[in-house]
Parts: C-alpha cells; structure tokens; sequence
C-alpha cells in the first residue's frame, strides 16, 4: 500500500523582488499511515515552508506530493481548501481559535465548511470536545479557557472532521511545561489508540521525543530522518 | 449551523461588537434614506396640493381669454384687450358639441361698504351657470337665478375672504345690505371657501353678482356684451383638447381672423397647466433626490473604509477559516454580508427617520405631505444594493488574502 504521503524532489522557490529565495531545495519524504514524526531545525531552515506545504496551505514550485493517494501539489486554491477540510487537522502555537466564538462553535467550522449536515455538526462537535475533556466548557469562548484547554479546543477542531493527517505546528510554544506535557500526552494517546499519524514541528528535544521519527531540516534540505525509541529523550 | 446561517450570524456579530462604529458607519446611509423618504414625501404633497388647487378652478375647465399671447411677435398679457362677449360665449355653447357648459365673467375691481368697514375686492358679473362651470358651492344663502339676471336685482354672493373682511366672527351676511360702488346690494348668499389658485390668487376674495347687474349698475362699460374671460367645461376630461379645436375654429370665424394672423383670444387648457406644474414639481423632487443620493453614496464610502478596516482587523480569524476549509467564495459572502447588513440596518433606521421627520415637517411646517410606499421600499433597497457595491470590494480583498500569510498576521 502506498504510503500516506509521497513527497519527491519538492522546491519551493520565493521571489522577493528580482531575487529567488530557494526556501526548499529538493526534498523527498515518505510518511506512512500511523506515524508519529517530529520536525525539528533552526529558523531559516525550510520546516515551516515544509509545512505550509504539507497542509496544503502553499504550492509548490516544482516536485510532487502525493496525499492519501491524491497529486495535491498542483490543486486550484478552492481545491486545497477542500483537501485542508477533509483530510488534515491543524493545531497552531497560538491556538487560533476565533475570538467570542463559543468552544462548540469553534469545534464545528470545519464542518460547517464540509457542508455536515447540521444535526450531525452538533454531535460530531459535542463528541470531539468530550473526548478532550471539555464536555463542561463547550459554551465557553476562549478568553475564558486556560491556554491548555484552548489548545485542546484547538485539537477537537483540528480532528472533528476526522483528518487523516494532523499537523501541529509549535503546540507547546505558548504553554508552560506542565500544560506542555498534557498537550503531549494527548497528542501521544491519539496516535497510540486511534492511529493518527502526526506531524510535529518543534525545536524543543523533549517536546521531539514524544515522536517515534525525527527529521531535520537545514538549508532547505532533510539532513536527518532517524527512528527514535519512544521515552529515548 | 449551516452555512448562510452561520454567516449571517458571524455577520451581526461582527456589528455588535462595535456598535458606537456601526452607527457611527451607517449615519451616512440613515441619513440619506430619511432624506429620500422625506423628500419624496414633501415633493408629492406638494404635487397632491397644486393638483387640488388647479381642481379648485373646476373640472375639465377651459378657460377663454381676450388677446393673443403673441402679437406681431410681441407677447401681451391675458385680457390685454376686449375681444370677447356675451355672443361669443353664447356661440360656443349652441355650436361647440364637445363643451358642456359655458360662462364667462366680467369684473372690477370695487370699494364694498359695509356699516363701518371696507374692502377693496374684485367685483365679478356672471350667469347662473357660473355656479356649475366652476363647481362651486354655496355655503350659505343661495345662487342667483335666472330672473335675478333677467331683472338685473341688485342681489350678490360674497366671498370668504370678503366676509372676514366686513363681518364680525359670527355675523350672518345673508340678508345683509352692502354698498358696492355706492350702490347698496342685498347679501343672498356665501360662497364655499376654495382657497388659492395655483399661481397664489386668492379665489375668496369676490363679490360676485349677475352679469347683468354688473354691466348695468356697477361696472358702467361703454359697450355692453363685453366679457373679460369664458369658461367652458366638457363633461369628460377626454373632451377638452376637442372642445378646445372647437372653439378656436368657432372663434376663428365669428372674429374673421385670416390664415396667418394672430389670435385675438386665447385658449387655456387646465390640464396643461396642471401638468406643466406636475413636471415643474417632479424637477424638483427630482434634484432634492439627487441630493439625498448624494449622501447614500457618501454613506457607502464610509461602509467600504468600515469594512477595509474590518477585514484587516480580522486577518487571522480570516487565515483560520482558510485553514480549516472555508473557500474564497465563503470569505466573500462573509464580508459582502456584514457590509450589506450594515446598510441593510441603516437603511431601516433611516427609513423609520424618514417617516418620523415627514410627520415633524407636516406639524410644524404645515406642508402637504404624502408619503410613497414605492419610494420607501425602494430606498430601502437602494441602500442594500449600496452595501452589496461598497462591500464587494473589501470582500474581495479578504477572499484574496494568502492563508499563510494571513494566519502569521499580527
């Protein structure tokens, strides 16, 4: 079976006035179903570009990436809209949850953008932030949430469509290491029980250790994809 | 929450959030509905008014008079000469099929005398079917007849304007004994107040009396039979322009004006009158709209900056929808929503304004108002149609943004 993602020979190429910025230079990665990554390197060093890329948020410029079996690297915008809808979960450093909007509402954008039909919408929202252990907090809005429960919020969203994919980017960079580690460990319980495969960037060791494979980025470039033994760090 | 409805929704919100610069944004589209709407009012009361003074005059009424507009190229007023008579009149109505009924009017203007008080008025001579012709009623008292006019009776009807002049509040002219002119004339009648006409004469102000009367006792003309206009009413408002080619013709004739000369006399069609003034009234209304548009387009530029504003406050929360799956078109109808619910609100409040200040302007200003249901909800619509036009713009700049960019926006 073909992996979840197939990436080959990715560029990204900016233009910043006459000048091209190579931000990615030729990167090639497979990432099966079930798999826990971590993505680590200093700023400048193209993991954020490989994101943006991987969720579908950017194009490239040239190479292929394959996702779930679909060439999503020459998709019209609204068409990567749906692919970021169905497929991929986000989970941003700053939550990003929309202000005033109850935990529930925000829950359920995804799926009042995937066209769910609306009973559905509450009992899939319901659910997810149930299994977050904010079953109490639905009718919250964020500015009265901690910022481990909004980042758990945050990830009820990002999986309430059922992605196959979840890309976390920074889940701990705005929290302090006790809440830090309860994100982990919820992010390590869903890849455990439930098989989701994530993808993690982050430029902390121990937040890195919770992954089972750890890739590093310099230049534009994969300069290290090794296995790591879970609890190694 | 399905789609439309979560839009919407988010929309309001968005409003609520910063009510005093809501308000604040729509004054500009309040204030230029309420202009329409009051405007559009005061124009048709204005119009409703002129409409019932020329009405005043009688109905399907052509009005006859002495003199040529033009002469030789020289323009002379009405009844600038004495080219008109009882024969005349008479002739129109044994020989014109389309004129229903004729009377003409010859008048001075008199000192009337009253115990101690006086008046300077018009003295006007006439037969009894002024009385249809000009569909006027008496108030009290009653017309002058036929033997009135064969006996040529010293008998008059007065005016109201005459009557506040020389009577005590109270005071029954009727029976009264008046001097016109010295010679004293016994008050049979009252005529019904019918106000100004529509070039600001006051019709009240009269003595009127018999025709004969007037030429024999009161007037003292030189040659008898002379008249200073005709008036001829047709039974339906479809017989005027006919009953106008008939008297011209029967005119033409009686006077042996040759192919080629001017006129002696002139036909006035009231309804040309009317709708002259109709279209004078309606340029009117018609540049006071311009006006108020004026500010409901103003209203939407402030809208536009609003919403510029609006959408760059909102980058991220924007950035977010992208990233979850919201499509260009939803971030558009997203922003065109707020912006046309913005004006949509506006335009009602400033509809309920509009009608608020129409009651003010008829109370205070004592003007003729009729308010139009056809240009309330048109300014209605207008004003959502400005927000869909000013919105669009924004919105589009806020379906265009880059997901990444916008979700790092700070």
């Amino acid at each position: 079976m073909e992996p979840l993602i197939v990436i080959r020979d990715l560029w990204r190429i900016y233009h910043v006035g006459d000048l091209e910025v190579a931000a990615l230079r030729g990167v090639s990665l497979d990432v099966r179903a079930g798999e826990f990554v971590a993505v680590m390197g200093a700023s400048g060093s193209g993991k954020s570009t490989f994101m943006n890329l991987l969720g579908c948020l950017d194009q490239p410029t040239r190479g292929s990436y394959r996702l779930a079996g679909r060439d999503v690297a020459t998709l019209s915008a609204d068409e990567r809209a749906h692919i970021r809808n169905r497929r991929i979960g986000f989970v941003f450093q700053s939550f990003n949850l929309l202000p005033r909007t109850t935990a529930l509402e925000n829950v359920e954008l995804p799926l009042v953008y995937g066209n769910v039909p609306l009973g559905e919408q509450r009992v899939r929202a319901r659910a997810a932030l149930a299994a977050m252990g904010l079953a109490e907090w639905e009718n919250h809005v964020p500015s009265q949430l901690s910022g481990g429960q909004q980042q758990r919020v945050a990830i009820a969203r990002a999986l309430v469509n059922r992605p196959s994919l979840l890309l976390a980017d920074e889940p701990t960079g705005n929290l302090d290491t006790a809440t830090s580690v309860e994100i982990m460990e919820v992010l390590r319980r869903l890849h455990r029980d439930e098989g989701l495969t994530i993808v993690l960037v982050t430029h902390e060791a121990d937040i890195a250790a919770y992954a089972e494979r750890l890739i590093t980025f310099r230049d534009g470039r994969i300069v290290a994809d090794v296995p790591r033994v879970e609890g190694a760090a | 929450m399905n789609l439309l409805r979560m839009t919407l929704v988010t929309a309001l919100r968005a409003l609520r959030r910063n009510k005093l610069r809501s308000a604040l944004t729509m004054l500009g589209i309040i204030i230029g509905v309420a202009a329409v709407v009051t405007m559009v009012s005061i124009g048709r009361g204005a119009d409703w008014a002129v409409q019932q003074q020329i009405r005043s005059l009688g109905n399907n009424l052509l009005m006859v008079l002495p003199g040529a507009t033009t002469a030789n190229g020289v323009r002379s007023g009405w009844g600038s000469a004495s080219t008109l008579s009882v024969a005349d009149a008479n002739a129109i109505q044994k020989e014109c099929p389309a004129v229903a009924e004729v009377t003409y009017v010859k008048r001075q203007v008199v000192q009337v005398v009253y115990g101690n008080q006086n008046w300077s008025t018009s003295a006007q001579g006439s037969n009894p079917a002024y009385r249809t012709v000009r569909d006027w009623n008496v108030a009290a008292g009653r017309f002058f007849d036929d033997r009135d006019e064969a006996g040529a009776r010293p008998v008059a009807l007065l005016g109201q304007t005459v009557v506040d002049h020389l009577f005590e509040p109270g005071e029954d002219p009727v029976g009264a004994v008046i001097r016109v002119k010295e010679v004293p004339f016994e008050v049979i009648g009252v005529l019904a107040r019918k106000g100004q006409t529509a070039w600001g004469q006051d019709q009240d102000d009269l003595v009127l009396m018999p025709f004969s009367t007037a030429e024999r006792r009161v007037l003292g003309t030189q040659i008898l039979g002379n008249v200073d206009m005709i008036f001829a009413s047709t039974a339906v408002a479809g017989d005027i322009p006919a009953a106008a080619r008939e008297i011209t013709a029967l005119l033409h004739e009686r006077h042996r004006i040759q192919p080629g000369h001017d006129d002696d006399f002139t036909v006035r069609n009231l309804n040309e009158i009317a709708e002259a003034s109709r279209s004078a009234s309606q340029v009117m209304t018609n540049l006071l709209l311009s006006v108020a548009s004026i500010s409901l387009l103003v209203g939407g530029i402030g809208i536009m900056n609003i919403m510029l504003v609006s959408v760059t406050e909102r980058t991220r929360e924007i950035g977010v929808r992208l990233a979850v799956g919201a499509r260009r078109r939803h971030i558009l109808l997203q922003f065109l929503v707020e912006a046309t619910a913005l004006s949509m609100v506006g335009g009602a409040a400033g509809l309920l304004l509009g009608v608020g200040s129409t009651e003010v302007v008829a109370r205070l200003a004592e003007w003729p108002t009729l308010l139009s249901l056809p240009a309330a909800a048109a300014a209605f619509l207008f004003s959502g149609a400005v927000g869909v036009f000013f919105g669009y713009y924004p919105a589009r700049a806020a379906s265009r943004l880059d997901p990444i960019a916008a979700l790092r926006y700070e």
